[in-house]
């Protein structure tokens, strides 16, 4: 029945419309060094909320629903969709990532009327990346072609282990058995575009027990893997129970083994790092994530999305930092009202903008390169700023950082312990521009023309 | 019983001194001189009988809140006996023994003293103590012994106790209990009866000694003073021995205990002068003050109190200096026997190094610094003076003592005098001794002069560099217990880094504690898109706040708490 709507639907629509057929692993996305292209472009981030149940773990905006309000949601996204695009008054959305929550709870409708919107207001190509969320339950897998039909190109799948315990102690509502069986699907629809979501650090886990899990996923998982490490949020069941001794994880210099014999692994399998949790084969990278590291703009859309993006529609000059409303409920009555649910903006001065350009960009392992760098800091080059600090230069000289003709970014080494340089470099970011701002300041009284 | 409390209709030109009495009320802590003021007090209709008298004389908030004297305070009381009227000035003073100079300023400007003993405790250090201050100042003793209400009292034992210690006959001694009430009229005739009147005549030229100053904000140096001749009025011209220093009389008059302005104050009396004074230093006490055209031969003054413990106090960031010096000036205006000295460390800045009579009164000064002026300070160890000299030679047993004699008090008792080096008894000495004794020990202690001790510098290091802010002087038997204390401290309040650090006390280039600080292997966020990225960045911020505050040392980074951590007192 769903496949009729959706060929009624497919008739029905306006020719801007993308075809949905079969999308090949084109080229990256042009990552162009116009600076026009900073604010006419945006990748797009659409927040399902609901999940059926809450993961030990969990600590997203996500909400059980008790009523069914989907058809309310779908809308409201929709309308929300619709007028942050013309507020950011962007030509062209270059991916489009559906999280949550569990949107692979979502009607495939959903997913084709976002689209569509999109569609109707800026240019989306046919190459654009389109990743849905999956949580690979039965139900989940029976969803996944129709998924395809309403524009779906890429799944990332939230496997989190392959052990039946564990998912268990993690409070997941599938078996590893049907995690498998549903990678297997997604991968005859969308080969090489299949991304699989695995936790280390888990209660109970061993570096042993680690690597056969991994030998496990490698011999079924498609090109691209994320690798994240389990974090105890407070709030969660499981911190709780870590708290009352009931559970206990694995101790930190565990935990940094299994992070290195992870990379070292999958990279003997040829994939390759491209950012701290990320691995691809073949080129098969995440678009959309991406783009966050390099730090382009993105809109968010659904209850508690975050954005970064120039409103250019109400005359805006800076980026900004938005968050929509966190509860479902309160962010539909918003956008009913008024079209959007912004909650919160923040303008992001000149320094703030690029402290997020280097704490994003530092992530990838390419780093930031000289020219990504002038995008945003045309007046201060990468050296100017980290050239001269005593402490950068000891990251150096212990080969943790490079910094060369390409740009700066970590070494193999470095990025375990990225968050450790931080600081100093953010520390040198704010004294090299704010000393500049001050000279240029000077120059100005002293001549001011 | 007279119930002067009219402001204005007290006649003190009806009080000679033959009908005045100065008495204060010693005894060792808590055996209850703060509740026979209350009840004295309430009797001479100073207060009103209720309820809510508990020990009325304690106007410092740390002083009720501790339960505690901390400053003298003084009351004039009216008394009739035998259809005569008598003027009774009380001064309360501090039990502990920190605090024994007020007892002896307090002294000075009275003729007797009650001397209280509890029933059941019976004679303690204080005692002995205040005793000896009181007898070498010639005054009348009586001995008062309080709370026989108690259910273990025997307060025949106590007067043999008093008797074979101090040589009171135990006739002399009047059972009490001050909650009650009972007996308490008792003592009020025998302040009467035994204690003399002041020798002082209202002809005599003008002739006041200043035993204690308050400063008021408002009305400037407030003189509490016993009058030893003549009579003053407002309007007076008076004149400072110590300064030389002339002044206007602006405002005089009784504490009851709270300041009741009068005309006139005459021979033998006590009270407070206000006479435009702006620093207390013109206030000295021990001075004497006397009429512009009648000078007189200056009374014997004081021997300035002798601090026994010091410790360093900083201010939280150096910005605050300015306020922790203005408060500190200012507590000391009233608390004359802390001695201050201006410091600097090169971990906390610039503060000072203060001297205190005890460990007590250096609390209680802290308290009330937060209290009163709202002043936040980081307090270093106590450290005692040293003297370097060249020879050294060595003290035996644990604490480094050396007994000097022993007196057996009665059956049950026994005093032993020994001679230990100050530092030893300086951070927790007195709490041990109560605790092993369960607080029957008690003990007093005087400064016996410098003896030469084996001391060692010992050096704090980082990755094999030394941290010149915690080198420090300790004692070589106690060396490694201090390094290793530091060391585990240090550990705790440094950040750990890329690499190991290794936290280490040594003597010259031996190394004699050690703590290891392991390296962060793997600190990197595991996922950072869209939301995470504003939380993310709140944290970096923090961190790079708290990046700028820290020292490196070598190559390690060290917050300045770390610092604090390490010197401040070990509570």
């Amino acid at each position: 029945m769903i496949s009729r709507t959706l060929h009624a639907l497919t008739r029905a629509l306006s020719p801007g419309l993308r075809r949905l057929s079969h999308v090949s692993s084109g080229g990256p996305i042009e990552d162009g060094s116009d600076s026009a292209h900073l604010t006419g472009h945006a990748s797009l981030y659409v927040h399902w909320p609901y999940c059926l149940r809450r993961c030990s773990y969990c600590n997203f905006n996500k909400y059980i629903s008790r009523e069914n309000n989907d058809v309310m949601m779908t809308e409201c996204l929709r309308r929300e969709t619709d007028a942050l695009l013309q507020l950011s008054q962007v030509s062209c959305v270059t991916s489009v990532f559906f999280g949550g929550g569990t949107p692979s709870l979502a009607h495939p409708l959903t997913i084709a009327a976002v689209l569509e919107t999109v569609a109707g207001r800026v240019s989306l190509s046919d190459e654009a990346e389109v990743t849905l969320e999956v949580n690979p339950t039965p139900e989940g897998k029976s969803r996944l072609e129709e998924f395809c039909v309403a524009g779906v190109n890429r799944f990332s799948i939230g496997v989190q282990s392959l052990q039946d315990e564990d998912l268990k102690i993690l409070g997941r509502d599938h078996s590893s058995h049907q995690a498998l069986q549903t990678i297997e699907e997604a991968r005859r629809l969308r080969p090489g575009r299949v991304s699989v979501d695995v936790m280390f650090g888990r209660p109970e886990q061993s570096v042993e027990s680690w690597e056969s899990e991994l030998s496990e996923l490698l011999k079924v998982c498609d090109d691209h893997v994320s690798l994240y490490q389990l974090t105890l949020e407070r709030g969660t069941q499981l911190f709780r129970r870590v708290q009352g001794g009931e559970a206990s994880v694995p101790a930190e210099d565990v935990t940094a083994e299994m992070y290195q014999r992870a990379r070292t692994t999958l990279h003997q399998h040829g994939f390759l790092q491209y950012e701290v949790s990320n691995f691809a084969r073949h080129n098969a990278v995440s678009h959309h994530n991406m783009s966050y590291w390099r730090g382009r703009q993105y809109i968010g859309v659904g209850p508690g999305a975050h954005g970064r993006f120039v409103p250019l529609g109400e005359g805006g000059v800076d980026r900004e930092a938005r968050t929509q409303t966190l509860e479902p409920d309160v962010w539909i009555r918003e956008v009913q009202q008024r079209g959007h649910g912004t909650r919160r903006r923040i303008r992001l001065g000149h320094l703030e903008l690029l402290e997020e350009v280097l704490v994003m960009g530092m992530r990838m392992t390419e780093g930031i390169n000289h020219k990504h760098w002038q995008m945003f800091s045309p007046q201060l080059g990468l050296r100017e700023v980290f050239g001269t600090s005593a402490e950068v230069r000891e990251f150096l000289q212990s080969g943790r950082l490079v910094l060369d003709d390409r740009g700066l970014r970590c070494s193999w080494d470095g990025l375990a312990v990225l968050d450790s340089m931080l600081p100093a470099l953010l520390v040198e970011l704010e004294r090299e521009t704010s000393r500049k701002l001050q000279s240029d300041e000077q120059r100005e009284r002293s001549d001011p023309r | 019983m007279s119930t002067h409390t009219d402001k204005e209709s007290i006649d003190l030109s009806k009080f000679p001194a033959d009908r005045i009495r100065n008495f204060c009320i010693i005894a060792h802590i808590d055996h209850g001189k703060s509740t026979l003021a209350d009840r004295l007090l309430e009797m001479t209709g100073a207060i009103a009988k209720t309820e809510k008298n508990k020990q009325v004389l304690d106007k410092l908030q740390v002083e009720r809140e501790r339960g505690i004297t901390v400053k003298a305070q003084t009351a004039s009381l009216f008394y009739s006996h035998e259809g005569e009227q008598y003027l009774l000035n009380l001064i309360d003073t501090p039990g502990h023994v920190d605090f024994s100079y007020e007892v002896s300023r307090s002294i000075s400007a009275c003729q007797g003293v009650l001397l209280i003993v509890d029933a059941n405790q019976g004679v303690q250090a204080q005692t002995v103590a205040n005793f000896y201050l009181a007898f070498e100042a010639q005054l009348a003793i009586i001995p008062v012994i309080n709370k026989i209400d108690l259910k273990n009292a025997d307060p025949e034992r106590v007067e043999s106790q008093i008797e074979k210690v101090f040589d009171i006959p135990r006739e002399e001694c009047i059972r009490i209990s001050a909650k009650l009430g009972t007996n308490v009229e008792k003592v009020l005739q025998a302040v009467v009866d035994r204690i003399p009147a002041p020798a002082a005549s209202i002809d005599d030229p003008f002739k006041a000694l200043v035993f204690d100053s308050n400063f008021d904000h408002y009305r400037g140096v407030v003189a509490n003073i016993a009058l030893f001749g003549g009579q003053v009025r407002k309007g007076d011209r008076i004149v400072s021995a110590h300064l030389g220093k002339t002044y206007e009389v602006n405002e005089l008059g009784l504490l009851r205990p709270d300041e009741h302005p009068t005309q006139k104050l005459f021979a033998g009396q006590v009270g407070y002068i206000i006479a435009g004074m702006k620093d207390v230093k013109e206030a000295q006490i021990g001075d004497t003050l006397y009429l512009q055209e009648q000078p007189v031969e200056s009374l014997p003054g004081f021997k300035p109190a002798k601090a026994m413990v010091f410790a360093g106090m900083y201010p939280m960031d150096q910005s605050e200096y300015p306020g922790l010096r203005s408060a500190i000036e200012r507590l000391t205006l009233n608390d004359s026997s802390v001695t201050v000295q201006r410091d600097s460390s090169l971990a906390l800045g610039a503060g000072w190094r203060l001297g205190f009579l005890g460990l007590l009164h250096m609390e209680v000064f802290n308290q009330r610094l937060e209290q009163e002026y709202n002043a936040s300070v980081i307090v270093t160890a106590p450290t005692v003076p040293y003297k370097a000299i060249l020879s050294s030679t060595r003290l035996i047993k644990n604490r480094r003592a050396i007994q000097k004699n022993m007196v057996y008090i009665d059956d049950q008792r026994v005093m032993m005098k020994y001679l230990f080096p100050l530092n030893e008894i300086v951070v927790d000495f007195y709490d041990l001794l109560k605790s092993m004794s369960s607080g029957y020990a008690s003990f007093d202690y005087e400064n016996a002069g410098y003896q030469a001790a084996d001391l060692i510098k010992m050096d704090i290091l980082l990755n094999g560099r030394p941290v010149e802010e915690l080198t420090t002087i300790v004692h070589r038997d106690r060396a490694y217990s201090s390094g290793k204390a530091m060391c585990e401290r240090l550990k705790d309040s440094i950040p750990r880094q890329m690499f190991e650090i290794a936290v280490q006390a040594a003597i010259g280039s031996k190394v004699i504690a050690r703590e290891t600080i392991k390296a962060y292997r793997k600190n990197v966020l595991a996922k950072c898109y869209g939301g995470d990225i504003t939380r993310k960045m709140k944290l970096l911020k923090k961190q790079v706040e708290g990046k700028k505050k820290m020292r490196l040392i070598g190559n390690v980074q060290v917050p300045k708490d770390a610092f604090i951590d390490v010197l401040k007192r070990k509570d």
